[in-house]
């Protein structure tokens, strides 16, 4: 089932080659048939998916080389899970959107997309190192042509920068994933790239650190991070709307989902010794990219800037290790990749009408179009963390884990609250509200039915995960335990370690060890 | 009577079957007609496929023949596939481009055989002084082959660079195989192992090491060496370029590796310092230096160069894996290298060679075939999975990082990021510039068609499914004993 979510779009792709050039319209119908389909697949995933386990669920696996003991190894867990359904939500949406919007090369432009789903996919569930590897590389040529062939003017130099930043990171973690296999054959006697072998894998601290480092590089790019943040703003205001939804929604999970699920648990010691590095660099993306967007004159930069500070959020709550913050980042990367994904959305369909991004083109637009005010505001208020919606959840556990662990870095990060709060509303007020000082707005025709399908989905997940966050939380919770338990397991392991790393982070150990109020916070949450 | 005396004629099998069709070559040409030409190529193609044919069939075998000077085995006959792969390819390619050109086609296709027959020798040979007749036999082939556009002056003048470069490495070579002579009291592979074996090095061994290196280096343009390749690659005619790129650089590898991994094994120690200097400064000389070029023949030129640099990865690597991993990335380089060489002289045409990266504007939505072909040999040749080209490079920097060599593993993927860009840059013409001028370069050209989609299926299949190639290649390497 896991290996028909990933194969469906790259069939429909290479049908969709030999369909003739000029039927734009029965290749718009068949990449959106096939991305539907997946999506319909992915949903018998979550109907038979059983929350009470931390094992894989939905596993294949077979010999793919046999001379490096390869295997093609896919399943998933209640991490990957929620983010493959997210791929694969938000794929018929994007497809429908580009639906009036591209008309260049449309085939080429499906076909693209296609394969990008078939990459994300893939690196969601591979479980084993090199296939995982294959899948995180094949998904960047896609995206370099979308961005390259169809975006704005500087469109080159984006699509460039974008490859060849993520592709150093990537490099430099296949030296890795290379060392570490036949670090296993020197301890087993036997080749293998086999992810769930590799986590037994004993590893001296200054080996982890290095290892730890390559790891920690690409996906940092990827996130990105502080400071490696510079190609995303330049990919998201060249990429076409679709590529930019793509972008925000499911590629910049990849990253924190390559933390949680290798960075972290391959090399539990060296995770812990950076800690403090990541964490403040995850603060200080919370913070810059906050006052950066802030300034931002347009559009789709501020939401590119506002990226870089959520997904700081992000990363800082998976770095608290403990089942609040992990919980709550993986909450957050679904959340972002709805809000933010409906934000390019949003900014595309007026980009669509008057052929700008520029706040200062705007305002009064409530007006106007009122229908897209509204879907407007519910999605900024999403972004914000509004109690009542998604954002919220994500939010609030992220902080509460963050504060267990490094109560500073918690308070820190909740200025970037208060600030996303600040330019979001700020630039919501800009262009919505006051009156139409441009004549071109006056102009402006609300969505149209097709829009609207595009919404509904997402205002209703959006609702409905600020609501009703536990059987989401639920289907989570083992495989983050799961994933912690290998990250303190060697705490307790050690007592000498134990003791030094009480010391150094007193509140985290603590929740380690005793059960505090505040570890029934999830549940808390999940019940409301 | 006079008896002969025992001959292994298996082992002089597929040198035959080429000598044999060179010659067929050479002599049908002074008879028949004009117009009748284009024949001669299908009948070089016809011994190549013979040969490899053969050489297939005689995989697993695993003989000494000539006292020692030869061998037959699946190291050799690997090899062999190599060869006839690039020689067989670059006839297909040469079919309509020699139409195009004053090259007269008796002499090229006879001189590609017998270059070919040089390789196969040389693969093949456990004997210094055979390697050496072998290289030889091999270069003056490849030497007329270069200039043999007599009318185009660069032709010319590639051809006289290689040559008196090329005389001045053999010379090198030689003397290597001399001092190694004097040291070890033989030039068979098989007993100068033994001498090392059991004494170790010597400071005379060690200079003609040394010298070997020179000469091997040059032929396989390594840097500090390769400085003649970039500007004969580009003078000469493209299919020879292509030839040379894969041909002359697989034999040369065929008996660098034979003598080195297997023979000097050894005293691995003594010169793996050197080869792990060449492998680091030949991938980057020959990356930064292609991310100026603005001709893509002279980017492939030294973009051949930067790969050279990766299989001297391999070398230094050493052990079985490093080996096997030497001779699957020369069948993935020689792939995707030869579908790339195909594609730019798809789009040359007579008089015009559109070599020039911006004549490459807007080809991509113009010839989709074309333009997937091409992207796909860039992305090949820059690493990314799951084509060929990425397949070879894990094979080579798994051997790197086992053999413990991990800071030469980051050196080579790094430079596989630089080599992203130029490689890139293609692709960005291709499908992101909008063309100025329409060529009507395509008109039908089914021979060179048929090496497009050759070399493209088997960079897509070799890399998606890679385990067979994989087995062969460690087998064939397993059998150097």
């Amino acid at each position: 089932m896991v290996s028909a979510i990933v194969f469906t779009p790259l069939f429909a792709a290479l049908i969709l080659l030999m369909l003739p050039p000029e039927d734009e319209e029965g290749a718009r119908r068949l990449a959106f048939g096939a991305s539907l389909l997946t999506f319909v697949i992915s949903l018998g995933l979550l109907a038979k998916f059983e929350s009470g386990t931390a094992d894989f669920q939905f596993v294949e696996r077979f010999a793919w080389i046999t001379d490096f003991g390869i295997q093609y190894h896919v399943g998933v867990d209640g991490i990957s899970l929620f983010l493959v359904l997210l791929t694969t939500f938000l794929m018929p949406l994007v497809l429908l959107a580009s639906w009036d919007d591209v008309h260049k090369h449309v085939k080429e432009y499906l076909f693209f997309f296609l394969l990008l789903e078939t990459g994300m996919v893939g690196t969601f569930v591979a479980l084993d190192m090199f296939l995982f590897y294959v899948f995180w590389e094949v998904m960047l040529i896609p995206m370099y042509f979308l961005i390259g062939v169809w975006g704005g003017p500087r469109r080159i130099y984006a699509a460039i920068k974008f490859l060849l930043y993520t592709m150093v990171g990537s490099l430099l973690m296949l030296v890795a994933i290379l060392y570490l296999a036949y670090q296993y054959n020197a301890q087993h006697q036997t080749v293998t790239f086999d992810l769930l072998r590799l986590y037994d894998l004993k590893l001296s601290l200054i080996e982890q650190k290095w290892l730890f480092a390559a790891f920690a590089l690409s996906f940092a790019i990827k996130v990105p991070l502080f400071p490696f943040h510079t190609w995303l703003p330049d990919a998201h205001v060249e990429a076409p709307t679709g590529g930019s939804v793509i972008l925000a929604g499911v590629l910049l999970k990849m990253g924190t989902y390559g933390f949680v699920r290798f960075a972290i648990p391959l090399f539990p010691e060296a995770a812990h010794a950076a800690v403090p590095i990541i964490m403040a660099l995850a603060v200080i993306g919370i913070v810059y990219g906050a006052l950066v967007a802030m300034v931002q004159p347009d559009l789709k930069k501020l939401v590119a800037y506002s990226s870089v500070s959520h997904l700081g959020f992000v990363v800082l709550g998976l770095f608290a290790f403990n089942v609040q913050g992990v919980e709550g980042a993986v909450y957050q990367m679904l959340n972002h990749g709805l809000s933010t994904g409906a934000l390019f959305l949003l900014v595309g369909v007026i980009y669509e009408r008057r052929h700008t991004r520029l706040i200062s083109e705007y305002g009064g637009l409530w007006k106007q179009v009122p229908l897209y005010a509204s879907i407007f505001m519910v999605v900024m208020l999403s972004s914000i963390g509004l109690p009542g919606l998604n954002g919220f959840v994500g939010e609030f556990l992220i902080l509460l884990g963050t504060f267990r662990a490094n109560p500073l870095a918690a308070i820190l990060a909740v200025s970037g609250v208060v600030l996303g709060a600040v330019y979001m509303l700020w630039m919501y007020q800009r262009v919505i509200f006051g009156p139409i000082t441009n004549e071109e707005n006056a102009k402006l025709v609300d969505l149209s039915r097709r829009e609207v399908m595009i919404f509904v989905p997402l205002l209703a997940m959006m609702l409905f995960m600020g609501l009703y966050p536990r059987p989401l939380l639920t289907r989570m919770e083992k495989s983050v335990e799961a994933t912690l338990a290998r990250v303190n397991v060697l705490r307790q392991a050690s007592p000498e370690q134990s003791r030094r790393a009480q010391h150094e982070q007193l509140p985290n150990s603590i929740g380690a060890t005793h059960a505090s109020p505040l570890q029934t916070a999830p549940k808390l949450i999940a019940e409301r | 009577m006079i008896t002969l005396p025992p001959v292994n004629w298996l082992s002089l099998l597929p040198s035959l079957i080429l000598t044999v069709a060179g010659i067929l070559v050479l002599f049908w040409d002074l008879w028949m007609k004009e117009e009748e030409r284009p024949l001669l190529a299908w009948l070089g193609l016809t011994g190549l496929v013979l040969t490899g044919v053969v050489s297939f069939g005689l995989l697993g075998r695993n003989e000494s023949a000539f006292n020692g000077m030869l061998a037959l085995d699946s190291y050799a006959l690997f090899f062999n596939l190599i060869f006839c792969l690039a020689a067989g390819m670059t006839v297909l390619m040469s079919i309509d481009y020699l139409e195009t050109t004053d090259i007269r086609p008796g002499e090229y296709y006879a001189l590609i055989l017998f270059a070919t027959v040089g390789m196969v020798l040389m693969a093949a040979a456990t004997d210094l002084i055979v390697i050496f007749l072998g290289l030889e036999t091999m270069s003056m082939a490849v030497y007329v082959l270069a200039g043999i556009w007599r009318q185009r002056l660069q032709s010319n003048e590639a051809a006289l660079k290689y040559f008196l470069l090329g005389a001045f490495a053999s010379g090198f070579f030689l003397y290597g195989v001399a001092l190694v002579y004097g040291a070890t009291g033989s030039v068979q592979l098989g007993k100068v192992a033994a001498y090392v074996s059991e004494y170790g090095s010597s400071p005379l061994l060690l200079i003609g090491v040394a010298l070997l290196i020179v000469g091997f280096g040059f032929k396989v343009a390594a840097a500090p060496f390769h400085v003649w390749a970039p500007d004969v690659y580009e003078g000469a005619p493209t299919t020879v370029t292509a030839f040379m790129a894969v041909g002359v650089k697989a034999a040369a590898f065929a008996a660098f590796a034979r003598v080195f991994l297997h023979t000097l094994g050894p005293i691995h120690a003594q010169w793996q310092g050197i080869l792990w200097i060449l492998a680091a400064l030949t991938m980057t000389v020959g990356n930064v230096t292609a991310l100026v070029q603005t001709n893509i023949k002279r980017m492939l030129a030294y973009s051949s160069i930067a790969h050279a640099g990766y299989l001297l990865v391999a070398m230094v690597a050493g052990q079985d894996l490093g080996g096997a991993a030497l001779m699957y990335y020369l069948v993935a380089y020689g792939l995707m290298n030869l579908g790339a060489f195909a594609v730019v002289l798809a789009v040359g045409r007579k008089g015009e060679p559109n070599e020039e990266f911006s004549d490459y504007a807007g080809l991509g939505f113009r010839y989709p075939a074309l333009g997937m072909a091409m992207t796909l040999f860039m992305l090949s040749l820059t690493g990314v999975p799951p084509l060929v080209g990425f397949i070879g490079k894990f094979y080579i920097f798994s051997a790197a990082v086992k053999a413990g060599y991990v800071w030469l593993a980051v050196i080579g993927v790094l430079n596989s990021a630089v080599s992203a860009y130029y490689y890139i840059r293609v692709v960005v013409n291709m499908y992101m510039y909008e063309g100025e001028k329409v060529p009507e370069f395509l008109s039908a050209r089914p021979a060179l068609a048929t090496a497009i989609i050759l070399a493209a299926v088997g960079t897509v299949l070799m890399g998606v499914f890679p385990s067979a190639s994989i087995a062969l290649a460690r087998a064939s390497f397993l059998s150097l004993g």
